[in-house]
């Protein structure tokens, strides 16, 4: 491996887990891994000296969990996310406190910010809090000349903006199954990788090294379009080589299906009058759970996923399907009735780096494949407002001008609770909401390699490359 | 007779669109549509000879420049 690893990743959280998949994906690719799973806990922490924890024996019982979450975590817990008890650090909880850069000023803003007196002085001037009447909002912070008033919020609730994360008796993170809806942004969040996201990689080898090569079926990935910010030491041509070299028979893109929705849902939406969008499956987990009453306005149309995956079966019924994308609440989708008949298993870009250097390609020395199916406007489903500028296309080339549509894009949970608010108040508002629970749309998504700015200006060059320019022309070819 | 036409990605970089758009209008120009099932599949595995069209199992590589042809050679001809 001849480039610097750490590079590839945002942070060594990520490192470690990859590592970890890597592991496991080699031996299971040569069929070891039964006699050696106990042993890549040692192979990973060797040594006697610990890095990350007190000790290697903490270190290394640390990652013997992830290497179970690597294998697919515990049966019992139909969550994709899931919290390693002992990886997690209990982190502070304490919500605002006055910290010691607090001089004792005589100005007390503080006092005058908090609207429910719960700010006091001891005899040096120096301020405390009152638990008992702070309501956590944060004023008193954000008038302190000193900055001294910090709020001490576990990095994965602070994530969590639909608040399924409390905390243990023990002091552990807990995952509330019933509100989470598997967007895995604690999973990204948490400094410590306490939470981590179920890795279904044994499958995906079992079902490429099953078809051997073709002959038994066919394997198909399924590539999401925000590929086009990821792997970005090798070009997109590379990647899809190496993904034929993992023994895919084919690699289609998953914005084809984007494009077959865009249609659809245009139509629906000019039937119906008003839609939201059903793509994103942690905002329609999100929908169902704390906005029952709105689920009928969820759009009745597959996610781009199944539905090129329901193409694939339908001209190739043995095959077996891959989608590889950034998603964690992907990982859940599947397994639902609507999808699983069709897409056979998931998989994040962070799970296919470590699948391909499991075999040791070096994706940079490969020949140039080609992607192309789908048109620019599928491509740009990956980032917020996507989606909508797709559904203005889709008027125009259904020849339906007069129809207005008028788009509430939604960029992260706390913009869909706010459109959904409306929605459920009855507050006028478009007859569209796009929703995707990830910051930025997929690019922002937690199986991503890496997050960037530069992200989207990334997929808005890929979907221009596109050869089809016009999503009528995309899905034309479809029957 | 089932003609499937490739619409990997690269038969489509070289116009299986077109051959599809084609053999659809050629299609129902002879008033064949219940003779002749046209259906898609991405790679055949055989990118260098594309766009791949298959008849019953028997490969042919068209183009948009020879589709026409190919129609009156091995559909029309074998229906009519
Ligand atoms: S925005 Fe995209 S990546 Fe994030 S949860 Fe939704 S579908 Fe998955
Ligand atoms: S894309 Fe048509 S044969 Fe490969």
């Amino acid at each position: 491996m001849a480039m610097d690893m750490t590079r590839r990743f945002d942070t060594q959280v990520q490192l470690l887990k990859y590592k970890v998949l890597k592991e496991v994906a080699r031996l299971a690719f040569n069929d070891e891994l039964g006699e050696n799973l106990l042993d890549i806990p040692k192979t990973i922490i060797p040594g006697t000296t610990p890095t990350t924890r007190c000790c290697v024996y903490k270190e290394r019982a640390i990652i013997g969990e992830r290497v179970k979450m690597a294998m697919g975590g515990d049966h019992k817990n139909p969550n994709v996310v899931e919290v390693l008890p002992i990886a997690c650090d209990e982190c502070p909880v304490g919500g605002y406190e006055v910290t010691d850069a607090c001089r004792g000023c005589i100005a007390h803003r503080c006092e005058h910010a908090c609207k429910r007196g719960a700010i006091y002085f001891d005899h040096h001037q120096k301020a405390h809090i009152d638990k008992s009447k702070c309501i956590e909002c944060g004023m008193c912070a954000q008038n302190c000349p000193y900055s001294a008033i910090h709020n001490f919020k576990r990095p994965c609730e602070n994530a969590c903006k639909v608040h399924a994360i409390s905390m243990n008796e023990d002091k552990s993170a807990r995952i509330d199954n019933s509100k989470c809806t598997s967007c895995g942004a604690c999973v990204y969040q948490c400094p410590f990788g306490a939470i981590t996201d179920k890795s279904f990689i044994l499958n995906v080898i079992d079902i490429l090294k099953r078809s051997d090569n073709g002959r038994n079926y066919k394997s198909y990935a399924i590539v999401a379009p925000s590929i086009s910010s990821q792997f970005s030491y090798a070009t997109l041509g590379q990647v899809v080589s190496g993904l034929k070299k993992l023994g895919f028979h084919n690699v289609v893109e998953a914005a084809l299906g984007a494009d077959m929705v865009a249609l659809d849902e245009t139509r629906e939406l000019m039937e119906r009058g008003f839609l939201t969008s059903s793509c994103c499956p942690a905002f329609v987990t999100f929908v169902n759970k704390f906005y029952p009453e709105l689920s009928k306005f969820v759009s009745s149309n597959p996610s781009p996923m199944v539905a090129i995956a329901k193409y694939i079966k339908s001209n190739d019924p043995g095959a077996k399907v891959v989608f590889i994308g950034p998603c964690t609440a992907k990982k859940m989708e599947f397994q639902l009735p609507k999808a699983h008949p069709y897409v056979d298993s998931v998989l994040t870009f962070e799970e296919l780096q470590a699948l391909f250097d499991s075999r040791d390609f070096d994706l940079c020395t490969l020949g140039d494949d080609v992607l192309d199916n789908a048109s620019y406007y599928g491509r740009i489903f990956a980032r917020s407002g996507g989606l909508s500028d797709a559904i203005t296309e889709a008027v125009k080339e259904l020849g339906a001008e007069g129809f207005e549509f008028k788009p509430e894009v939604c960029d992260g949970i706390d913009a869909c609770k706010m459109a959904l608010l409306k929605k459920s108040k009855n507050i006028p508002m478009g007859n569209f909401i796009e929703g995707m629970a990830c910051d930025g749309g997929c690019i922002g998504g937690a199986g991503c390699l890496t997050h960037g700015a530069k992200n989207k200006a990334e997929v808005d060059k890929y979907g221009r490359l596109a050869y089809e320019k016009k999503i009528t022309e995309a899905v034309s070819m479809l029957k | 007779m089932r003609v499937t036409v490739c619409i990997g990605s690269s038969c489509h970089l070289k116009g299986s669109r077109q051959v599809v758009q084609r053999l659809q209008s050629l299609i129902a120009e002879n008033k064949l549509q219940d003779k002749v099932e046209l259906a898609g599949t991405f790679c055949m595995g055989n990118c260098q000879h594309g766009v791949n069209v298959n008849i019953d199992e028997k490969n042919y590589s068209v183009s948009p420049e020879t589709v026409d042809q190919f129609f009156k050679d091995n559909i029309l001809s074998a229906v009519k």
